[in-house]
């Protein structure tokens, strides 16, 4: 069936909000395939700056499962990027386009908007992290000492769910902002980073600055990980393995509920304050 | 005459323009808060990856080099992102781009002015990481033994030469959809691997350290290092044959090569936008 036989046919309930999210999707991954200078901006360079982590590690003579604490943290930084850019911020900048009006009177669900979105971006982000992880384990002969693959992929969808959840609760805040969202955006990449242990293990920052840093659903994410893949993974973790993703259950739920309650709610004040349509440029 | 009153012009209400866009969606507090906390952040990541494997030892040569080559790079994102941006900006935020492209102005000069306001925030952001890592983490430094005519000399011409680096960002921008962050950012954080900033040179695979050793920015920061800590750059052989005067002119040679390929990169993508119609484009995905 052809994509505009598909839109002809008007769909309710259940089968909206699916279309939604697929509309929504839809152009990320189209153009994806279209703008080839993503490739080069999104894949590329961004392994060139996880390799430079990897060699203040060489240069100061650090053991090698650091290498691949910076290759596993480097990969996962797309995600938080793509929260940060094509979800928070994005909502701004559909503002600042005038789509978002357009998202609020047509009777699709501001949830499925926002999950199409995460879908979409999704696609490209994983290629970005599948990239710098298999590029970098190559380049840098990362040795991973597996101890359940399937631990492993429920960790990391869990962390996925916990994330997006998140990105999605951010992206209802972002409606009421203006041009201070980039700014926002701007200032949340190296100082999450930071709490997060991105490029070392998250227990360096002490307890309570590592239970900050789990506010952000990557830091458990990644800690469970790394302490999954390699040999020192469990001696340099913050908290059991189990204790993490009962942690991480919780922040998906949590994180998840309040995206939809705060969507509702917020969407309401900017109704309300007139501030959907609010240009200040 | 005419001419060159333009340029200027255009520089100068660029500038000014860029300015007030920085910094007027809020107060000032906020705005020195938010210039700080992302650098220091920065810093505070690799402050935290050597003291892990060092075990702290902050007065080792190796500590300061990493030091100052992040703080100083902070210039590269930041001028970088600010001249390359602006296309994005005017044409598909403020759609203003049209409109500036029939003015009469120098659409390089009015980019560079653009670029101004980040290199004020910039350079607000590299004097605080700095003043902390001489402050807390005793980052050797004597006032008296600082060369400030090669220091200041250094600083100037790396600022052209990054500049104009943003001129042939700014060209490539033009032909590009928007792509979510800021691409000059995303380009400095590659050109951290090959610059020698975070590492000498010799840590690199043979194979690779030709690339550092053909850009500009490599010899901008150790003339920088040199100025600012003599002993720390004498301890790395990387450049310790060359003398200062060499290195300034390898800086110059380089810094020209790379702006007549700017210059003329931003000039032919100019002439396709043009050709294809992309000057008042806007994305969005």
């Amino acid at each position: 069936m052809l994509m505009i036989d598909r839109i002809k046919n008007k769909h309710s309930g259940f089968r909206l909000f699916l279309m939604t999210v697929f509309g929504r999707s839809y152009p990320r991954i189209v153009g994806m395939q279209r703008e080839k200078s993503w490739l080069f901006f999104d894949v590329f360079i961004p392994f060139l700056s996880v390799a430079a982590y990897v060699f203040v590690y060489r240069a100061i003579g650090a053991p090698e499962d650091y290498i691949g604490f910076v290759v596993v943290g480097g990969g996962m930084t797309a995600f938080w990027l793509n929260i940060l850019w094509s979800m928070s911020s994005q909502l701004y900048w559909e503002k600042e386009q005038g789509n978002l009006a357009l998202y609020i009177i047509s009777p699709a669900s501001m949830m499925a908007i926002l999950l199409g979105m995460a879908l979409g971006g999704l696609f490209a982000t994983l290629l970005r992290a599948t990239a710098i992880l298999v590029i970098g384990s190559l380049v840098f002969n990362v040795s991973y000492q597996l101890a359940s693959f399937w631990q492993l992929l429920g960790i990391f969808m869990l962390s996925m769910l916990a994330l997006y959840g998140l990105g999605m609760m951010s992206a209802s805040i972002f409606l009421l902002l203006s041009r201070e969202a980039w700014h926002i955006s701007n200032l949340a990449t190296e100082p999450v980073y930071l709490i997060s242990g991105m490029y070392f293990p998250v227990k360096n920052l002490g307890f309570w600055g590592a239970s900050i840093g789990s506010i952000i659903p990557l830091t458990l994410g990644l800690d469970a990980m790394r302490q999954s893949v390699f040999a020192s993974g469990p001696s340099l973790g913050f908290l059991s393995v189990n204790l993490e993703i009962t942690i991480l259950i919780l922040l998906s739920v949590i994180y998840i509920a309040s995206a939809k309650f705060l969507l509702a709610y917020i969407e309401k004040i900017a109704v309300k304050e007139g501030r959907l349509t609010e240009n200040r440029r | 005459m005419m001419r060159k009153s333009t340029i200027l012009r255009s520089f100068i209400s660029a500038s000014w323009l860029g300015w007030k866009i920085e910094s007027n969606w809020t107060d000032p507090f906020l705005f020195a808060t938010y210039s700080i906390i992302k650098p220091l952040a920065s810093a505070t990541i690799l402050v935290i990856m050597y003291s892990i494997i060092a075990d702290a030892q902050f007065s080792n040569p190796m500590f300061a080099y990493l030091y100052l080559g992040n703080a100083f790079y902070q210039y590269v994102p930041a001028v970088l992102s600010g001249i390359s941006w602006t296309i994005i900006e005017d044409r598909e935020h403020y759609r203003t781009l049209k409109y500036i492209y029939i003015a009469p102005l120098k659409i390089p000069m009015y980019l560079f002015g653009r670029g101004v306001a980040k290199f004020l925030t910039g350079s607000f952001a590299v004097f605080i990481t700095v003043l902390a890592g001489f402050l807390f983490l005793k980052v050797p430094f004597a006032i008296n033994e600082v060369n400030w005519g090669l220091f200041f000399l250094s600083l100037f011409l790396g600022i052209i030469m990054l500049a104009l680096l943003g001129l042939l960002l700014a060209g490539i921008t033009l032909l590009t959809a928007r792509h979510s962050y800021f691409i000059g950012d995303v380009l400095a954080s590659g050109l951290f691997l090959f610059t020698g900033a975070i590492f000498p040179l010799e840590i690199l695979p043979a194979w690779l350290r030709p690339i550092g050793y053909a850009l500009p920015i490599t010899y901008w920061l150790e003339l920088i290092r040199r100025s600012l800590v003599g002993s720390v750059a004498k301890a790395f052989p990387t450049f310790s044959s060359l003398s200062n005067s060499t290195l300034l002119l390898i800086l110059v040679a380089t810094s020209l090569v790379s702006g007549i390929l700017g210059y003329f990169v931003f000039r032919r993508c100019d002439y396709l936008a043009r050709e294809r119609g992309l000057i008042d484009i806007a994305t969005n995905y």
